[in-house]
């Protein structure tokens, strides 16, 4: 069975700093697959490269086994929650009309869109606008209109962050049950470690290269690949700031494959 | 209302009336998204850009408002393309849109030493002197942008929510903004008419930022804004040709009083609730 993703040599440069350098990993049906990574380590220029919304990148990434350059028609398929921001109170409209957004190019259920809303459990809000709400039910909303569509593959990019720790909680039980009884894959990317170990089958490790893809429990469970990891994200980090690029390049020990060291 | 049918019963009055109300949706409907995007300044910008096209239709002996199309759009085209290549900021981009057009009306009125054409008309407005050639382009303009505007909806809902959503849902946002552009630059141009280049953004932006404190819900939000902006504009004109003032001003000064009432009541409102809470 041919995998929903498939990331070859992705590489990606802002200017002439890259970005997203040589990543490789597949994803298969019913997956739910953790990315992690430091700030600025690519996640969601991954992403954007997968969605089509950035096409200047150089490698083959391939949805539901068509090019994303080629075929956009893939998207559909797919439900896209992007990194959190907060809508401002004055947006009017009300939280029936974002999630009936997702729905574009579809004839308009009005029975979906009310299940979508009820599955996120914001029924009592539906005719609230979205501004008005707290940033973990707005999150919410966008699942919802993520999820009206009746996607094969959820790609989340941080959808937790700034969210308090309650709300985070009720987002990840949603996000189990829309894998297991729902059978949505998902890829879903994000700082807190604990909740990808909890959550995510599988895990993808990136800092603009990918360190570790495999079972979670063979990243989890490895202390001296976790400890590996740790050392490479600070190392990266350090790059990042201090701008020791090429240091970097040139040594023999950050010319990581995907496995680990 | 005996007053307006008192009025009703003159032509000049009624291709006024008509136009006017024509117009004033056309701009409500237009300017929520334009406010929305953080383009308030839109409009006037385009507005000033139609002045220096309407200034080389005069100096080059053709239809000014045909000029004034002409430029208006290709000039709202080129800066949003500016502005996503170089990714100036917005309000950057309208500034440069706005100062670069009435730059070249200027210098056209300068080099041919002033038109003979009513330069306050252009400024300020004149609803009331509307022909029926004008009237047909206003009515043609809003069966144009009405019908696009509906049809793209949701389109343009989901883009000023979120541009990275709508392009991941498949949408060519591109060509939706651009054609979006072009339906703001046609509103504005015919609404040079009724309160001029200088005032053109308060037809634009007031009734929606009044509207959005009123409405709940994208749809109501602009019906609330439509039904404001037609009020204000008949209201306006008949108070105008009753006390014998400039209708552009009495217009903007009637859009400007409701957002000021919905002010102090949206105020007292939230006093009045925190009272009876405290209580």
């Amino acid at each position: 069975m041919q995998p929903i993703i498939k990331v070859a040599n992705l590489s990606y440069y802002y200017d002439s700093i890259p970005s997203l350098d040589h990543i490789s990993f597949t994803v298969e049906n019913g997956d739910f697959l953790g990315i992690i990574g430091p700030n600025g380590a690519g996640k969601t220029t991954l992403f954007q490269c997968m969605l089509g919304i950035l096409n200047d990148f150089s490698g083959e990434i391939n949805l539901f086994g068509f090019g994303i350059r080629q075929n956009k028609k893939m998207l559909r398929r797919i439900g896209y929650v992007p990194q959190k921001k907060s809508v401002e109170q004055a947006f009017p409209a009300t939280v029936s009309e974002i999630v009936s957004l997702g729905m574009i190019g579809r004839k308009i259920n009005r029975e979906s869109i009310d299940s979508a809303i009820e599955f996120v459990e914001l029924g009592a809000y539906r005719n609230k606008r979205i501004g008005e709400l707290s940033e973990g039910q707005q999150q919410r909303v966008i699942i919802a209109k993520a999820l009206v569509k009746q996607p094969d593959l959820l790609i989340l990019d941080e959808p937790t962050t700034g969210i308090d720790s309650a709300a985070q909680q009720k987002f990840y039980d949603l996000l189990t049950k829309l894998n297991k009884d729902k059978g949505i894959t998902i890829v879903w990317s994000s700082h807190d470690m604990n909740a990808v170990e909890k959550l995510a089958s599988k895990v993808a490790c990136i800092d603009r290269k990918l360190f570790f893809h495999g079972e979670s429990e063979d990243f989890f469970g490895n202390e001296e690949r976790m400890k590996s990891y740790v050392e490479f994200a600070m190392q990266s980090h350090m790059n990042l700031h201090f701008g020791n690029e090429k240091n970097r390049a040139d040594n023999p020990e950050n010319n990581i494959d995907g496995n680990g060291i | 209302m005996e007053m307006v049918f008192d009025l009703i019963q003159y032509g000049f009055m009624q291709r006024a009336l008509i136009s006017a109300i024509a117009i004033s949706v056309i701009c409500s409907i237009v300017g929520l998204f334009l406010v929305l995007k953080r383009h308030s300044l839109f409009g006037d910008a385009l507005a000033h850009v139609a002045f220096g096209g309407i200034s080389l239709g005069l100096f080059i002996g053709v239809y000014p408002l045909w000029t004034a199309y002409i430029v208006a759009i290709l000039s709202a085209v080129g800066v949003n393309k500016l502005r996503e290549s170089t990714k100036i900021p917005p309000d950057s981009s309208i500034a440069v849109l706005l100062t670069s057009g009435l730059a070249i009306g200027v210098i056209l009125i300068s080099i041919s030493g002033g038109f003979t054409l009513n330069l306050f008309s252009i400024l300020f407005g004149n609803i009331l002197l509307v022909s029926n050639d004008d009237l047909i382009m206003i009515l043609i303009t809003d069966a144009i942008v009405i019908p696009v505007i509906y049809i793209l909806y949701k389109k343009l809902v989901l883009i000023i929510f979120d541009e990275n959503q709508a392009k991941v849902s498949g949408l060519n946002v591109t060509w939706i903004n651009t054609l979006f552009i072009i339906l703001a630059s046609i509103t504005v141009i015919a609404s040079i008419r009724l309160v001029g280049v200088l005032l053109i953004s308060s037809l634009i932006v007031i009734p929606n930022i009044t509207a959005l404190m009123l409405g709940k819900g994208f749809k109501k939000t602009l019906f609330i804004s439509c039904a404001m902006s037609v009020f204000s504009v008949v209201f306006g004109i008949v108070i105008s040709y009753y006390s014998n003032l400039a209708p552009s001003g009495t217009i903007v000064l009637t859009l400007v009083s409701m957002f000021l009432i919905t002010v102090i009541a949206k105020n007292m409102k939230i006093r009045f609730n925190k009272i009876v809470v405290t209580k």
